[in-house]
C-alpha cells in the first residue's frame, strides 16, 4: 500500500510522504509535531526543555493521560465516544483506596474492586450501544452522571479511606534508574496490548471494521455487538486503572479528580490522527496524540501563561492540527 | 381506508400526534413532574415560587436552544457552555458603573445586550465556517473552540466579580407585576383591573422574555426557506443538496443561530446572577445534549425543535425540587437526578424500540 512504487528511483522524502496512506501521514505529523514542540521550547522558553529530565517527568505524567487515551482510542475507532472517563476513573480510585485502606496488603483487593468497577461500567454502556441502540454520546453522559451519584453517595455517607497505599504511589511516582518511570512501563504494557489487539487481532480487525461501515460488517458475519462491548469494557477497564494510577499520583483519592481528562483524552486520540467517525487510525499516532497534549501543556506551565492563554492556545493547536489532517474529502454523497 | 387518504392530504389529529410524538412525550413528563412538584410543595403556585422556578430553568433553555439549532443539522456543539460563559464575562466586562448619584446609564445598557449578542452570534459564525469550510467534524471543531472561547472568557474575567446594573437584572428576572409602575391599574383595582394585576403579578418576566425571543429569533427562522433549508441538511444532506439547497449556508446559519441562543443564554446568567464568571457556563454544554435527546430532537439531525427542547429544561428543573421535598438525602440527590436522566435520555434516544429492521439502527 505504501513505497513500494519508488524504490526503483531511490529514496526521497517527497516521494516517500506522497506515497503513504493518510492515517500513515498522520502520523508522520504528529511525531514531527512532538519534536518541533522540544525544539522550539528549548529555543524560546528554556534550554531544559530538551532536559532528559525534564522529558522524564513529562512523560511519566502522560501516561496517566496515555491509559485512558488508549481506551477511549478503541471506542472511537468504532465510531462511538466514551464521556463517562471522569467519573469511572473516580469512582475506581475513590473505591480502591478505601477498600486498601492505606495497607499495602489490602491494595491487591482494592486493584480487584477498582478493575470490576471499570469492568462493570464498560459492560453497562457496550450493551446500551451495542444492544439498546442508544447513541453512545447520550448513554455515557448519562452514566457518568449516574457514577458521579454513586460515588457522591459513597465517599458522603461515610467518611472513607483516601490515602493510598505507599506501593501504589510507588508505582506511580517512581522513576527507576534515574530515566524509567514506573508509570510509563505501565503505560507501555497497556500500549503493547492496544496495539497488538488493534493491528494484529481479529478483534482489531473488527474494530476498525465495525467504525468502517456497521452495517456491512454485521452482514459479513461480525458479531458487531461482541465487538461494541469489548472496546466499551476496554475503555472502562483502562480508565479505572488510571484512576488507579491517578490515586498514587496524588497520594490520595478525591472527588471530581477525573474532570480535567476528558477533553484531553479526545482530543489526544484525535491529534494522534484518528478519526472522530471511526474506522481509521493509528495507535501509535495516539501515543504521539497523548506526548503533544502533555509537551504543550508542560511548556504553558512552564513560561507561566495566563490560564487564559493556554485555554486559547490549546484550542488553536487541535484546530491546527485538524486542518493538517482531519479534513473530509470534498465530496458529496 | 379514508381516514388514510385523508391523512395524506391534510395532517389529521392522528397524525399530528404521531409526528410530534416525541415531543409530546417531552410536554407530558414535563407536566406530570409540575404535577407531582406542585403536590409536594403546597406553595409551588405563588408568584415567587413561579418566578424563580422560570428563572432557574431559562439559561438551561437558551442553552438547549442552541444545542437543538446545531443538532437538528446532525451536527454537535460542545462550545455552547464555552459560549455562555464568555458572553457573561464580556457583559461583566463592559457594563459601566455609574459615579454615586448618577442614574444608571441606559445606553450603556443597551450597548451592553447589542454586543454581547453579536459576540455569541459570532462565535456560532466561526464554529459554522471551520465545520463547513475546513470540512471537519463538528464534535471535535466545537471541543476546540470551547477551550478557545473559555480561554476568552477567562482573559476577560480572570477572577469572578464585576458590576452588573441591579435594573437590568430586576428587567429579566422579576415578575411582570413588580417592573409595571405602581398604580398600573389604578389605585384601587376592581373587577376585571384587578384580575389583571394579579395576573400580572403572576407571571415572571424571564418568561415574556422567552416568548419574546421565540417570537423575534426561533419562530421566523422555523417558517422561513432558510429553516426548511436546515431541517433539510440534516434530514439527509445530499438529497438536500440535490434538490437545490444552499447546503452550507443552512449550515453556518444553524451554527450562528445556536452562537446567538448561547448569547442570550449568557445574556440571562448574567441577570441572574449580577457578576461575571468565566466558569459559570461549562456545566451547560453537557446539560443542553441531555435536554435536547430529552425534547425529541434525533442527535442524528432533520427532526425536532425548540419547543421540546424547552420543555425538557423545565423538566429537569422540577427534579431537585422534588428530591428536596421528598426529603431524599441531599447526598443521594445527584445519584437521582443521574439516574432520572439516564432512564430519561435512554429511553427517548434508544432506536431499538422504534425500528421494524434491525440494521435501520445501524450506522
Amino acid at each position: 500500500m505504501t513505497s513500494e512504487t519508488n524504490t526503483s528511483k531511490g529514496f526521497s522524502i517527497q516521494g516517500w510522504y506522497r506515497n503513504l496512506a493518510r492515517d500513515e501521514r498522520s502520523v508522520v505529523i504528529s511525531y514531527s509535531m512532538i519534536i518541533l514542540i522540544i525544539i522550539a521550547g528549548a529555543t524560546f522558553i528554556t534550554p531544559n526543555f530538551a532536559s532528559p529530565n525534564f522529558l522524564t517527568q513529562q512523560l511519566r505524567i502522560a501516561s496517566f493521560l496515555g491509559i485512558i487515551a488508549a481506551g477511549q482510542m478503541a471506542v472511537i475507532l468504532t465510531g462511538n465516544i466514551d464521556l463517562s472517563i471522569p467519573w469511572t476513573l473516580n469512582l475506581a480510585a475513590v473505591v480502591a483506596t478505601s477498600v486498601a485502606a492505606g495497607q499495602n496488603e489490602n491494595l491487591a483487593f482494592g486493584v480487584g474492586a477498582a478493575i470490576a468497577i471499570g469492568l462493570i461500567v464498560g459492560l453497562v454502556n457496550g450493551v446500551g450501544v451495542a444492544y439498546l441502540r442508544i447513541p453512545s454520546m447520550v448513554l455515557t453522559l448519562g452514566v457518568n452522571a449516574v457514577l458521579k451519584g454513586i460515588t457522591v453517595v459513597y465517599t458522603g455517607s461515610a467518611p472513607q479511606f483516601q490515602q493510598t497505599p505507599e506501593i501504589l504511589s510507588k508505582v506511580a511516582t517512581e522513576i527507576l534508574f534515574g530515566f524509567l518511570p514506573f508509570a510509563v512501563i505501565i503505560w507501555a504494557l497497556v500500549s503493547l496490548l492496544q496495539y497488538l489487539v488493534l493491528s494484529r487481532s481479529g478483534l482489531g480487525r473488527k474494530t476498525y471494521a465495525v467504525g468502517n461501515n456497521e452495517i456491512a460488517s454485521y452482514l459479513s458475519g461480525v458479531k458487531t455487538p461482541r465487538v461494541l462491548i469489548m472496546v466499551f469494557v476496554l475503555s472502562g477497564v483502562l480508565n479505572a486503572l488510571a484512576g488507579l494510577m491517578l490515586a498514587g499520583n496524588a497520594g490520595r483519592s478525591f472527588n471530581e479528580m477525573g474532570d480535567p481528562y476528558l477533553l484531553p483524552a479526545i482530543a489526544a486520540v484525535v491529534v494522534g490522527g484518528t478519526s472522530i467517525l471511526g474506522g481509521s487510525g493509528k495507535y501509535v499516532g495516539t501515543i504521539a496524540g497523548v506526548i503533544i497534549i502533555r509537551l504543550l501543556d508542560g511548556a504553558l506551565n512552564i513560561v507561566q501563561v495566563s490560564p487564559a492563554a493556554k485555554d486559547v492556545t490549546f484550542g488553536l493547536v487541535i484546530l491546527a492540527m485538524l486542518f493538517l489532517y482531519g479534513r473530509a474529502e470534498k465530496v458529496r454523497e | 381506508m379514508v381516514s388514510k387518504m385523508n391523512s395524506g392530504q391534510r395532517p389529521g389529529i392522528r397524525r399530528l400526534i404521531f409526528r410530534h410524538f416525541r415531543v409530546l412525550i417531552a410536554f407530558a413528563i414535563m407536566f406530570a413532574l409540575m404535577g407531582v412538584t406542585a403536590s409536594l410543595n403546597k406553595r409551588f403556585f405563588t408568584p415567587a415560587v413561579i418566578t424563580s422556578t422560570s428563572n432557574q430553568s431559562m439559561t438551561l433553555i437558551f442553552a438547549g436552544a442552541a444545542q437543538t439549532s446545531v443538532v437538528i443539522t446532525g451536527g454537535i456543539d460542545l462550545s455552547v457552555g464555552s459560549i455562555i460563559s464568555m458572553c457573561n464575562s464580556l457583559a461583566s466586562a463592559l457594563f459601566i458603573e455609574p459615579a454615586d448619584g448618577e442614574p444608571v446609564n441606559i445606553a450603556n445598557i443597551i450597548f451592553v445586550v447589542v454586543t454581547v449578542l453579536l459576540a455569541g452570534a459570532g462565535a456560532g459564525l466561526i464554529n459554522g465556517l471551520i465545520v463547513v469550510y475546513g470540512r471537519l467534524q463538528p464534535i471535535i471543531v466545537t471541543l476546540a473552540t470551547s477551550s478557545i472561547f473559555s480561554g476568552i472568557a477567562l482573559f476577560l474575567r480572570p477572577r469572578p466579580g464585576g458590576y452588573v446594573p441591579r435594573i437590568y437584572g430586576d428587567i429579566l428576572t422579576r415578575r411582570v407585576g413588580q417592573l409595571l409602575p405602581e398604580n398600573a391599574f389604578g389605585a384601587e383595582p376592581m373587577g376585571l383591573m384587578a384580575f389583571l394585576e394579579n395576573v400580572f403579578d403572576f407571571i415572571p418576566a424571564s418568561f415574556i422574555f422567552l416568548l419574546l425571543v421565540l417570537l423575534v429569533v426561533w419562530i421566523p427562522f422555523r417558517r422561513s426557506r432558510l429553516g426548511l433549508w436546515v431541517y433539510a441538511v440534516g434530514s439527509n444532506e445530499g438529497a438536500a443538496y440535490m434538490s437545490g439547497v444552499n447546503v452550507n449556508f443552512a449550515k453556518v446559519s444553524a451554527y450562528v443561530l445556536g452562537g446567538l441562543f448561547a448569547g442570550i443564554g449568557g445574556l440571562f446568567l448574567t441577570a441572574q446572577t449580577l457578576t461575571g464568571d468565566a466558569n459559570t457556563g461549562a456545566v451547560f454544554t453537557l446539560q443542553s445534549i441531555a435536554i435536547v435527546v430529552l425534547g425529541g430532537t434525533s442527535l442524528f439531525g432533520g427532526s425536532g425543535g425548540v419547543a421540546g427542547t424547552i420543555a425538557a429544561a423545565i423538566a429537569l428543573r422540577f427534579i431537585p425540587n422534588i428530591l428536596f421535598f421528598a426529603r431524599v438525602n441531599p447526598l443521594q440527590q445527584p445519584l437521582w437526578e443521574g439516574a432520572v436522566i439516564l432512564l430519561a435520555v435512554a429511553a427517548g434516544a434508544s432506536r431499538i424500540f422504534t425500528v421494524r429492521n434491525r440494521l435501520d439502527t445501524m450506522r
